[in-house]
């Protein structure tokens, strides 16, 4: 005998109910957190290392780290001079809740102003699993090719902000910058971008600005954690 | 890669509803896909045929309804499913959207086989 037994369940509430639970943790704390994602060498870690440096005096900065492997990148920040935890996902292509909530359970949150998180370098999977964390920010960068937005349609379309990093980089390569900024905006219309190269510093003023202004008060009544 | 990920928690979301309806075997899943959501079914059913092995649920089937994206214009408040790839609002042409739904995957149902004598007859009356 056959019997159909509704169940209607989301796949991944189990994450999205943690990540609540961090987005929870990081309100009472006072935590304004960044979830930066992007392909493997886009420059997250430099922006991290410049963003700590611009913001020294002004903001308290933690880094959370996620590597398949090796704590290369936590060591960079904290020789920026953040508070870093390196997380290595052992072979997991994204960071999901349960590996963000650990990893806040070793950072004094009483101690910082903001959060960064580096998400594993990987234009798919990231974009499927919340973090809880406050804003999501995707960085592009000049040598990857214009058509990213046209073959990466989710990670474009679920991000908060955009930054296309190494404009240093526009003489020397193809980079068609009004094709690129045309597939941005049919996915995710009004972004708001901030073309700059963490080699130079050209650009990290407006960036510096909008991550500085980041105030729980404001998003809060935007819901739901990214 | 992270379809591993989620064949798992199809599997353990649908073992949890087998078992506590008592059923013997589970013979269909029926997933819900939404527009947006970047999961492949091929390999969620290349995971399936694995990890199902020696369960409840060996063998099942699984099916997989996909699902337009709803949008939300914030500008005129229009409601409207995603025509292509562009969100702009067919009505307003505004750019501030929001989207409703599209990205989910969900676990809609299960059917199960349960041992005849164990379900009352008025229930055994599946879709
Ligand atoms: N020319 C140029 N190079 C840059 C810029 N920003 C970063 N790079 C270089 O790009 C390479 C990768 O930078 P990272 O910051 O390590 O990139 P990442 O995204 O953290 O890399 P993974 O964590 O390995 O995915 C390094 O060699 C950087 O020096 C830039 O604005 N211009
Ligand atoms: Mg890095
Ligand atoms: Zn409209």
């Amino acid at each position: 005998m056959i019997q159909r037994i509704p169940v209607v369940e989301k796949i991944l509430s189990a994450n999205d109910r943690l990540a609540e639970h961090n987005r929870t943790k990081l309100d009472s704390a006072g935590v304004f957190s960044y979830n930066l994602m992007a392909s493997p060498g886009a420059g997250k870690t430099s922006l991290i290392e410049r963003t700590i440096a611009g913001l020294a005096g002004r903001s308290r900065v933690a880094v959370i780290d996620g590597d398949i492997a090796t704590s290369i990148d936590a060591d960079r920040a904290r020789a920026a001079g953040a508070i870093a935890v390196q997380i290595n996902t052992g072979g997991e292509c994204h960071l999901d809740a349960v590996m963000l909530q650990s990893a806040l359970d070793t950072l004094d949150l009483n101690s910082v102003d903001l959060l960064i998180v580096e998400n594993v370098g990987n234009l798919i999977c990231p974009a499927s699993f919340k973090l809880g964390t406050h804003t999501s920010v995707l960085i592009a960068s000049v040598p990857e090719g214009d058509d990213k937005p046209y073959k990466y349609p989710g990670m474009y379309r679920g991000v908060d902000a955009l930054v296309i990093n190494k404009v240093d980089l526009l003489p020397y390569v193809e980079f068609d910058m009004e094709y690129f900024r045309r597939g941005v905006e049919i996915l995710n219309p009004g972004l708001v971008t901030f073309p700059l190269s963490c080699r130079t510093g050209e650009g990290l003023e407006a960036w510096l600005e909008w991550v500085a202004a980041g105030r729980i008060e404001e998003m809060s009544a935007e819901g739901s954690p990214t | 890669m992270h379809e591993m990920v989620i064949t798992e928690s199809v599997l353990k979301t649908a073992l949890e509803h087998a078992g506590a309806a008592g059923a013997s075997r589970i013979t269909d899943i029926h997933l819900v896909v939404g527009q947006l959501s970047t999961f492949v079914d091929d390999s969620i059913q290349f995971y399936w045929d694995i990890i199902s092995q020696g369960t409840l649920a060996e063998g099942a089937q699984l099916h997989f309804r996909r699902v337009p994206a709803e949008l939300l214009c914030l500008e005129c408040e229009a409601h409207y499913t995603l025509p292509g790839d562009d969100l702009a609002c067919p009505e307003c042409g505004g750019t501030q959207v929001r989207i409703v739904a599209g990205d989910e995957l969900n676990l809609e149902a299960i059917d199960v086989e349960t041992d005849g004598d164990t379900v009352p007859a008025s229930t055994g009356a599946g879709g």
